[in-house]
């Protein structure tokens, strides 16, 4: 009945588990309470769990990542706590098999639940606002793809508690996850979260590819999309051609495991290159998938908050073309020491180093578009300032380990972790937190808190040097990852500051959370009128904060690439249409989310072995595709009367907000 | 600021304390034994020095800019129109192509150079080691002298060491990092791995790649002495009860951690190929071909090709 599930899958006897557990439940009954409390339920069901307008996605996309974070930065904090203590006679206070899991988690967390939807909850929140459209190509799609990336997440939180999490690290190489070396549930739950999540992700990609090319306003050519749409565009296809490659070795790796097949075994003609190169196909341009709409949020941040265009704006748009195409032909140099021939690392090592000509290219942008500005210091230029010169450091970190002859000595080691830590931390998360500090008042009506922003900012930039310039060193001084204890003596120390480094990102994190808790607290005193708490550039800018679910009542029609502020300039800018039209919006439905419960109940099934359930909930996912498709009303029509009210009151808010100003 | 510089001394304070703790000699891959760690070595550094052309100007902007063009002193130096000039964009297309370009010489240059598997020509023939990786240990076999060891390398300097390589259970990789060069070892496959050691020492070798529960304590001592004394050592593992047959290796590859070294003063021959093929290595394949041809990690020669 219940197929491998039994009580004895909760691991009772391991404190720092349950306590976890214990944790997780009390906050989730916390909230439920607190939701029924309130009487929120109805609310919830009717604006947010069942919405497929893309904001509200978005928002829902970005709690999730925050979420998530928090689960990630819990591991981080443990593994740096373990390696502070575990030197010579002292092993710490983990055993390696929950150590293992714990480095497994934390990178399967960070890259697929933290990394991924943030960047997607900000492209969903932003996107079609900057192109002027009025939602996503497939808004019913965006809430399928939203809930089954959730469904993947529930997946690894659940096997907190039930069973265990993969000890063969995030990138899962075989034969290590093969049924021979990994033989119990946790590999099962990192395969079936990631594959869940993915097909979620393969999903936003088409969405967002089919939006950006066909959705924009009037007026809009390629060449006049903002920054920040030509990175998403160059991202959803980076997902489109890379995602399969993941599902297809997962899938390979699936059939090794639940039907003896031999793809990636030592024996019997399975090869174990053959997951390692698969996976870092889809590997490496993942690294792209999330760092290149960073930049995006860079080149936003960077001109907004200088008072100028973007220098260089068609060097930005080949640079991060290019880079789309070269990630595809680099991710060998993530196993030079296969025993491949010179001349295949040379290849793959120099066609890494010619990524480093067109992101010197982007960085030199940023620096010139801040050359003879007038910079205004909020938050998220703080987090663009900082990050220039430190992603620079990681990129020279880089360009070592793209040296076959150097990385034959630093890889696999702690210099490797300092490196892509040093990208994913300034490159990605800074980005990611300036872009939702840069766009919380677009999405939510009021400015988030400076003074903590900034101190989050601090403790971020701190600790984050704290914690890995001493993993730089340990690299050098030959200290492998992923150590759950050691002998050397010497490294002790580094681990220590390392930690220490851990302990004051912590600090940053916890003022972020307090930044929101003030920020919601005195949200009447931070309200942003306008639609424009930035003097922003971008046709975002142009309309209400938060906007109408229709966005624009009138589409915007575009001459610049920087279209709002041009629209600024000429004063043709909060223009009144001569008069409203009806708007079809599509309407909510609940379809989403319950195709995303029945993914989490067949990923549960098939960790579980629990052969009806998985039955059940496949044959339920294609019914609730197949009555979807047969729906005719899927739309609804706000009346141009209706269209007309909530403008005339958005610019009555605006004329009060400007004539106080 | 004042706290900023603060937070940013205590920092640099704490990182150098811990160098000064540990000691820079720690630095095992700035302070190589042999040959090719010390080109390895003049990578690091001459990548390094060429990419600092770049970061250099690129962290000086970085703090200039923002400092000078801030708002409250950006004054009339405000060019709200200004988003392009060409030869800006040449110089910062052109520059950082300048130096990929030099980079890629230099990378061509020591990626021939310093492939792993290129024997190390010094006139003295090479001693031939074989190693296995297992669940959690290292096996290394002597063949030409007909010896074994688990956990500890002995060797002498300034002799290239001629090392084939696989696992006999998940994928690993070994490294001794002041030699240079790591490489995996994986089942049913071969890899191979050339080093020398300069000067009798003990180093640390270690598996970089992880490997499941006993990882962290998969390490060994690589030791290299003089030619006397490493034929001294030969006599004494010849002298060890233990022999390595297969049974004996049936029970090695039982999984364990921390295992003391172990001497066996006899192998079966040709348990490193016993071993290949166990672990996947096709049947049809024997064993001639196997250390005849410098195989790369190929795992299904063509018989056609044999000819």
């Amino acid at each position: 009945m219940f197929g491998k599930l039994s009580l004895s899958a909760v691991p009772y006897h391991d404190l720092i588990v349950m306590g976890a557990v214990a944790g997780s439940i009390l906050l989730g009954v916390v909230i439920l309470g607190l939701v029924t409390y309130f009487r929120l339920w109805k609310p919830l069901w009717t604006e947010w769990l069942t919405s497929v307008d893309h904001k509200k996605i978005g928002i829902m996309y970005i709690v999730l990542a925050l979420v998530m974070m928090l689960r990630g930065i819990s591991d981080a904090i443990m593994m740096r706590a373990q390696q502070a203590m575990a030197a010579g006679m002292s092993h710490g206070y983990l055993p390696p098999d929950h150590f293992n899991q714990i480095f497994s988690a934390h990178g399967t967390i960070m890259i697929i639940f933290v990394a991924m939807p943030f960047i997607v909850g900000l492209m969903n929140i932003v996107i079609p606002l900057q192109i002027g459209a009025r939602d996503v190509a497939f808004p019913y799609l965006n809430a399928v793809s939203f809930w089954l990336t959730a469904a993947g997440a529930a997946l690894v939180m659940v096997s907190l508690g039930v069973g265990e999490f993969s000890t063969a690290g995030w990138s899962g190489y075989a034969p290590l996850t093969e049924k021979q070396f990994s033989p119990g549930t946790g590999v099962d739950y990192w395969m079936w979260a990631f594959q869940i999540s993915g097909a979620g992700s393969l999903l936003t990609s088409i969405n967002f590819l089919v939006t950006i090319i066909k959705m924009r306003a009037p007026g809009m050519t390629l060449m006049r999309m903002p920054i920040f749409v030509w990175s998403a565009l160059c991202t959803a296809v980076l997902m489109v051609l890379s995602f399969p490659v993941l599902t297809a070795a997962l899938g390979m790796l699936t059939m090794d495991r639940y039907l003896g097949m031999h793809f990636f075994s030592n024996t019997l003609g399975g090869n174990m290159m053959l997951y390692a190169n698969l996976f870092w196909i889809w590997g490496h341009p993942e690294v792209y998938i999330v760092i290149l709409p960073a930049f995006g949020i860079y080149s936003e941040v960077v001109a907004t908050f200088s008072g100028k265009p973007l220098f260089g704006y068609t060097s930005m748009v080949y640079a991060t073309a290019a880079i789309m195409v070269l990630s595809f032909s680099v991710w060998v140099h993530h196993f030079f020491t296969m025993g491949a021939s010179a001349n295949v690392n040379i290849f793959f090592g120099i066609s890494t180093m010619i990524i480093a000509v067109p992101t010197g290219v982007k960085i030199f942008n940023w620096l010139f578009t801040m050359y003879r500005g007038r910079i205004r210091f909020a938050t998220p230029m703080y987090w663009t300032a900082a990050f220039i010169a430190t992603f620079a450091v990681g990129g020279m970190a880089g360009i070592l380990l793209a040296a076959p002859a150097s990385d034959y000595v630093l890889h696999n080691s702690l210099f490797l972790i300092a490196h892509f830590h040093n990208m994913l931390i300034p490159g990605a998360l800074f980005s990611y937190l300036a872009g939702f500090t840069y766009w919380f008042p677009k999405a939510m009506g009021f400015k988030l808190n400076e003074k903590w922003g900034r101190r989050a900012f601090f403790g971020w930039l701190v600790g984050f040097y704290l914690s890995f310039i001493p993993l730089y060193i340990l690299g050098i001084m030959g200290m492998p990852r992923r150590m759950a204890h050691y002998d050397n003596l010497a490294w002790h120390p580094f681990l220590i500051v390392a930690a220490v480094g851990a302990a004051v990102i912590t600090l940053g994190v916890a003022s972020q959370l307090i930044q929101l808790l003030v920020s919601i607290k005195e949200r009447r005193a931070a309200r942003d009128l306008t639609g424009d708490p930035w003097g922003g550039r971008t046709l975002e800018w142009a309309i209400a904060s938060p906007p109408p679910v229709y966005n624009f009542a009138q589409l915007p029609s575009v001459h610049e690439i920087d279209a709002f502020a041009d629209m600024k300039e000429k004063g043709t800018a909060y223009q009144r249409p001569e008069r409203y039209t009806d708007i079809h919006m599509p309407k909510n439905t609940g379809a989403g989310f319950i195709n995303g419960v029945l993914a989490f109940a067949f990923g549960f099934a098939m960790v579980w072995y629990i052969w009806w359930l998985a039955i059940l909930s496949a044959l339920g996912m294609i019914v609730i595709m197949i009555v979807r498709a047969g729906d005719d009303h899927r739309h609804y029509t706000v009346t141009a009367a209706e269209v007309a009210r909530i403008e005339t009151q958005r610019y009555q808010q605006l004329a009060a907000a400007r004539g106080a100003a | 600021m004042k706290r900023i510089r603060k937070l940013i001394l205590a920092g640099l304070s704490l990182i150098g304390a811990a160098l000064l703790l540990s000691g820079c000699g720690q630095l095992l891959l700035f302070n190589p034994k042999g040959p090719i760690g010390e080109a390895e070595r003049f990578v690091i550094f001459a990548a390094i020095a060429l990419m600092l052309l770049v970061v250099i100007p690129v962290a000086i902007m970085n703090v200039w800019f923002p400092w000078r063009y801030r708002a409250a002193r950006s004054g009339d130096a405000y060019a709200p129109k200004w988003n392009n000039s060409l030869k800006i964009e040449v110089v910062v297309w052109l520059v950082p192509a300048i130096i990929v370009t030099i980079l890629g010489i230099l990378v061509w240059e020591t990626t021939h150079r310093l492939d792993p598997y290129k024997p190390i020509e010094t006139g003295v023939p090479p001693v031939r080691i074989e190693a296995v990786s297992l669940d959690w240990k290292w096996l290394f076999i002597y063949p030409e002298l007909n010896i074994a060891v688990v956990n500890q390398l002995v060797f002498p300097a300034k002799v290239p060491l001629s090392f084939r390589l696989t696992s006999a259970s998940v994928m690993t990789s070994f490294f001794i990092p002041q030699l240079g060069s790591q490489i995996y070892a994986m089942g049913g496959m071969q890899t191979q791995l050339n080093l020398l050691a300069d000067e009798p020492g003990t180093y640390a070798g270690q598996n970089q790649q992880y490997s499941g529960l006993g990882y962290s304590g998969m390490n060994f001592k690589a030791i290299a002495t003089s030619r006397e004394e490493f034929d001294a050592w030969v006599q004494k593992v010849r002298q060890s009860p233990e022999v390595l047959d297969l049974t004996r290796y049936e029970r090695l590859e039982t999984p364990s951690e921390k295992d003391p070294v172990t001497l066996f003063s006899s192998v079966d021959p040709g348990l490193f190929d016993t071993i290949l093929v166990k672990h996947g290595m096709p049947m049809k394949m024997n064993s001639t071909d196997l250390k005849s041809e410098p195989q790369r990690m190929h795992m299904h020669p063509n018989p056609s090709e044999k000819n």
